[in-house]
């Protein structure tokens, strides 16, 4: 019996010793046990934008964001017309963060005096800890209108509001693999009311592949792709790709780039004609973003 | 030789327990900063957590405190993530440390009602960088539980944060922290 004991008290003893050992030489605040914390993925990229689509991040709640696209002409229009610079197409929109995972926007380009609007849902978001998921899903849905007097150009078919209108819809999947190093794909759905004749479809699909090498805290390399599977004429070089530098430099985030496509909305820059990369018709363009604090944030 | 074993064997455990029921904790504990700098400006550069973990040992009167930078709340939402992204880094460096003695641990009586003045000394991690650090601060005991409160301040500069000069007159480089936490007895 005594014995027993002996070996109960021992085995206890053993049992007790190595957890006393840690905490006196290891963190007091070992006793506490792991920590309980979610840690959600920030910063995948510098903007709600890769270059002209929707990158995997949304910005903050109660924050508006306005946003100013510019697009220059033509490269390859030489020296006459400055390389492009002469020429200018534009957007100007607001968007607004309306919860964490939440956001709309609209905006209007020149090109077409087209209007725009988008929400902005965030399915899923990537993050480590007591919740794992390896990848951000967003989704995001939008509505364009053709602006001009007559947009159809055909005296037998009569302008009508639906006839003006596009809608997009995508699935952006994204991950920032490592701190520099952010990947996402975004399959695509483009519906146009109206197309110019019976050989172009009124469905696009396409698949957006979109990234960012960060190299300093303030300068990221960016790029943005998107393969349009049912274009006629299919075109690969024509689809639109455009390469750039995320700039921040505190409230703002300049984006400069080269692209071959002149449209700043889903419809415009998939299913409008865009240039042919090994041509040079390319154009310089920069995105400027400057975001504002509307709704106040107590901090206690 | 055995009962003297045995009694030993029975002491460690007991040892264990009454060394655990001598901490104090909280997951709860308040750090907040101001890094206003000498501009004057709308733009506050403040932030809070309520998320600061925090254990101190009655007996040997030694303290640690960690705290998510994450965790850290701004009134301008683009503030916390410059904060997160550019200054502090959160990611690579996730946590703020500090790992401390009170000096005078002996006159603090921590079941006894009471308000003790003390001077912790230790080492402080943000940013990947460890320094010394001396605080000021008291431990107040009501109705057997203790709080603790200090104020003190850090330089950005010590710990490698480097703030661009375009915003050189916002952020200061001395920043104040404020820190708060009430204890409760540690229960394994």
């Amino acid at each position: 019996m005594k014995r027993l004991i002996f070996l109960i008290t021992s085995a206890l003893t053993l049992f007790f010793l190595p957890l006393k050992g840690s905490a006196q030489e290891g963190s007091l605040l070992d006793i506490l046990g792991k920590d309980e914390v979610t840690d959600y993925t920030t910063n995948a990229f510098k903007s709600s934008r890769v270059i002209n689509g929707h990158s995997m991040e949304m910005i903050s709640e109660g924050t508006l964001d306005f946003r100013i696209l510019h697009r220059f002409g033509r490269i390859s229009d030489g020296f006459y017309e400055m390389f492009g610079l002469d020429r200018a197409s534009m957007r100007i929109g607001f968007d607004y963060g309306i919860s964490p995972n939440l956001m709309v926007g609209f905006g209007r380009s020149t090109a077409k005096k087209e209007m725009d609007a988008f929400v902005k849902y965030r399915i899923l978001w990537q993050s480590k800890g007591s919740k794992n998921n390896p990848v951000s899903l967003v989704w995001v849905s939008g509505i364009t209108m053709n602006g001009l007097k007559d947009p159809i150009g055909n005296p037998e078919v009569p302008v009508t509001l639906s006839r003006r209108l596009g809608y997009y819809h995508e699935l952006i999947i994204g991950r920032k693999i490592t701190d520099r190093l952010t990947l996402q794909l975004s399959p695509t759905w483009v519906h146009r009311n109206i197309v110019d004749n019976q050989l172009i479809p009124n469905e696009l699909f396409a698949v957006g592949f979109g990234g960012r090498v960060k190299f300093t805290q303030r300068l990221a390399f960016v790029w943005d792709y998107g393969y349009v599977i049912n274009r006629f004429p299919g075109n690969l070089l024509a689809n639109p790709l455009s390469i750039g530098l995320d700039i921040e430099t505190g409230g703002h985030v300049f984006q400069l780039h080269f692209s071959n496509a002149v449209g700043m909305n889903e419809r415009a820059y998939l299913s409008d004609t865009n240039g042919d990369w090994l041509k040079g018709d390319i154009q310089f363009g920069f995105n400027l973003s400057r975001i504002f604090q509307v709704k106040k944030r107590p901090i206690e | 030789m055995k009962k003297i074993a045995m009694l030993v064997c029975l002491l460690l455990p007991a040892a264990y327990f009454v060394q655990a029921q001598s901490k104090y904790f909280t997951r709860t504990g308040a750090v907040s900063f101001n890094a206003e700098g000498a501009m004057d400006d709308i733009e506050e550069v403040k932030a809070a957590t309520k998320t600061a973990t925090c254990v101190a040992d009655q007996a040997s009167g030694q303290m640690e405190w960690a705290v998510l930078l994450k965790g850290f709340q701004f009134k301008n939402a683009l503030m916390q993530e410059h904060f997160n992204e550019n200054y502090v880094e959160s990611d690579k460096f996730p946590k703020a440390t500090f790992k401390g003695q009170i000096d005078n641990h002996a006159n603090v009586k921590w079941t006894t009602d009471g308000t003790y003045p003390v001077v912790v000394n230790g080492k402080m991690t943000l940013h990947g960088i460890t320094k010394d650090l001396v605080a000021k601060g008291t431990v107040q005991v009501k109705s057997g539980k203790p709080a603790l409160a200090s104020d003190f301040f850090v330089k950005l500069s010590d710990y490698d944060i480097k703030i661009p000069s375009v915003v050189g007159t916002k952020i200061a480089n001395e920043i104040k922290i404020s820190v708060n936490a009430n204890l409760e007895p540690f229960k394994k």
